[in-house]
């Protein structure tokens, strides 16, 4: 077994800990990201990231952990979008983009203060793409906190959530607080996309988020066994991802891990990719039962 | 009711009966959608009042099922025409459903009862219009409505898919004794089955029997200028001006309603 888990891996802390925290954010992504597939808010999951990167560098320079930075980040910027999304759906684009710019341009401000205040370039590196092998424990037990709330939130609100999603008039017709809903929602996705900044990093945590999410929509019909086959193909990449990044320290010739976030990004990407084949989109009854259907 | 300070619609009163069929016909922008979100609560009357069996509207009102104009799914979306239906029994409910064996045949009932049971386990973003027609319809029905509110339900269907939808909801109506209130801007296909007809024009509406209602002085004094009903093979056309004179392109204006 030496060439796959190379010395150490099973009894270094510091993968004990990434591997616990990594699997816990990818549960909580893997099943609020059904969600955001299926509601079509991949982009606001992104815009989120956006958002919470200025959050994270923020709070990163008065010494706070960029965790709480990400999760106020996600929550003030999903509130705004939910906001403007549901007040005018014309507008939507152009106050996301330029929200999304001064965020951006905020986040370049707070990272270079950030790295000449500390005179370490790894805060850059840590916010954007992620410092899952330096999570402290404590961390691990926020991380924990605020995925059980995601969670809840989920359990409370997905059925007047997904009627929703059907038709927002049939809801608000049945006496469902429509708004209300979407912003629960808009708060469990920022809870879990905060979670998801922290492991892989703001730049590519819309990844973790969206990725196991849409692989498994392509994959079943079913709610329930998407949810369970996203949280499957989640945990597998996080931790596929952070074996592969602590061997990459004895590949790589200069003897420097490769990120955890480059490997779970790519893990992601080639699954996707494979559900795209003909083959496996004929098995799971899209677009070509569709075509039987006009036909008969 | 009036949107935005217009006024769109001014002293509209009716009333609906169980059982019956009811078509709410009027040519676009004549305030069908407004008139049954007002009923629906979606939207406040600026005066008067929507009485549900004799009671105000509340927010909360399970008694009236409804199926909107149209819904966008994505075709890839995971939801089986199965799922859409049990919404219809307990998608207003918050927190973690039991599984229930009842509650699985109770969709199976309805899948059957509209004749949705042959594409049950399809997603529905892939279903054509009238097989997702009759999936709302049957989402609507689940929850034991007594009255049933449906928008333009003809609109994006072919005729043929048209007549099974009409005839289904005839049916539901009279079975279930379910008061059925249609809007359509074309009055004929529904005219074999339409027990009462509210038709809107001019911001106003007149309802009644079909004979009644379609009549020239009552439509003109709607219409607020003359017009003219025929009758050709059982199918009525509505035409303005007056009848005698030939058609003029440049100042006579023909509407087909």
């Amino acid at each position: 077994m030496h060439w796959v888990f190379e010395p150490g891996f099973f009894s270094s802390s510091p993968v004990h800990v990434a591997l616990i925290t990594g699997a816990m954010v990818a549960v909580v992504c893997s099943i609020v990201g059904v969600f955001t597939v299926l509601r079509g808010q991949s982009f606001a999951g992104h815009s989120l990231a956006d958002v919470a990167t200025a959050g994270g560098s923020g709070s990163f320079l008065v010494g706070l952990n960029p965790l709480f930075g990400f999760i106020a980040g996600g929550v003030a910027g999903a509130g705004g979008m939910e906001l403007i999304g549901v007040r005018r759906a014309r507008g939507r684009d152009v106050a996301t983009g330029i929200v999304l710019g001064a965020s951006i341009g905020l986040a370049a401000l707070f990272l270079y203060l950030d790295t000449t205040r500390s005179s370490t370039t790894g805060v850059s590196q840590q916010i954007l793409f992620g410092s899952i092998f330096s999570t402290t424990t404590s961390t691990t037990l926020i991380v924990l906190i605020f995925g059980v709330s995601s969670l809840g939130i989920m359990a409370f609100v997905h059925r007047p959530l997904l009627l929703s999603s059907v038709s927002a008039d049939i809801a608000a017709a049945r006496g469902i607080p429509v708004r209300v809903v979407g912003l629960l929602y808009m708060l469990a996705l920022a809870f879990a996309a905060g979670s998801s900044f922290l492991a892989i990093g703001a730049v590519l945590a819309t990844a973790l988020l969206i990725g196991p999410a849409a692989i498994a929509l392509r994959l079943t019909k079913r709610i329930g066994i998407a949810m369970a086959m996203s949280c499957l193909i989640g945990v597998v990449a996080v931790i596929l991802g952070v074996l592969l990044a602590y061997d990459s320290y004895y590949w790589s010739s200069s003897h420097a891990s490769w990120p955890v976030s480059f490997f779970i990004v790519v893990i992601i990407f080639f699954s996707y990719l494979v559900t795209e084949l003909p083959f496996i989109r004929a098995v799971t009854g899209r677009r070509t039962q569709d075509a039987e259907n006009r036909a008969g | 009711m009036s949107l935005s300070g217009r006024l769109i619609l001014d002293k509209v009163s009716f009333g609906l009966r169980a059982g019956e069929f009811t078509g709410l016909i009027g040519s676009n922008g004549a305030g069908k959608t407004t008139l049954l979100r007002v009923i629906l609560g979606l939207q406040r009357p600026s005066s008067g009042r929507v009485l549900v069996l004799g009671a105000p509207r509340g927010r909360r009102n399970k008694s009236i099922g409804y199926v909107p104009q149209k819904i966008v799914l994505d075709p890839d979306m995971p939801l089986r025409a199965r799922d859409v239906v049990a919404l219809g029994i307990d998608g207003d409910r918050f927190g973690i459903p039991m599984p229930s064996k009842k509650r699985r045949q109770a969709v199976e009932e309805m899948l059957v009862a509209v004749d949705a049971d042959s594409f049950a386990d399809a997603r529905v973003g892939t279903l054509s219009g009238g097989e997702q027609q009759r999936v709302l319809i049957a989402h609507a029905l689940i929850g034991r409505p007594q009255l049933l509110l449906l928008d333009e339900p003809l609109a994006n269907l072919d005729l043929k898919s048209g007549q099974e939808v009409v005839s289904l909801l005839a049916r539901i109506a009279d079975e279930q004794q379910i008061a059925v209130l249609l809007s359509a801007h074309e009055m004929n296909p529904l005219l074999p089955v339409m027990d009462r007809i509210i038709y809107l024009a001019g911001g106003r509406a007149a309802s009644g029997t079909t004979d009644e209602v379609v009549r020239d002085e009552v439509l003109s004094a709607l219409y607020g200028y003359e017009v003219h009903v025929h009758t050709l093979h059982g199918r009525i056309l509505v035409v303005a001006g007056p009848m005698e004179e030939p058609a003029l392109p440049s100042d006579t204006t023909r509407t087909a309603v």
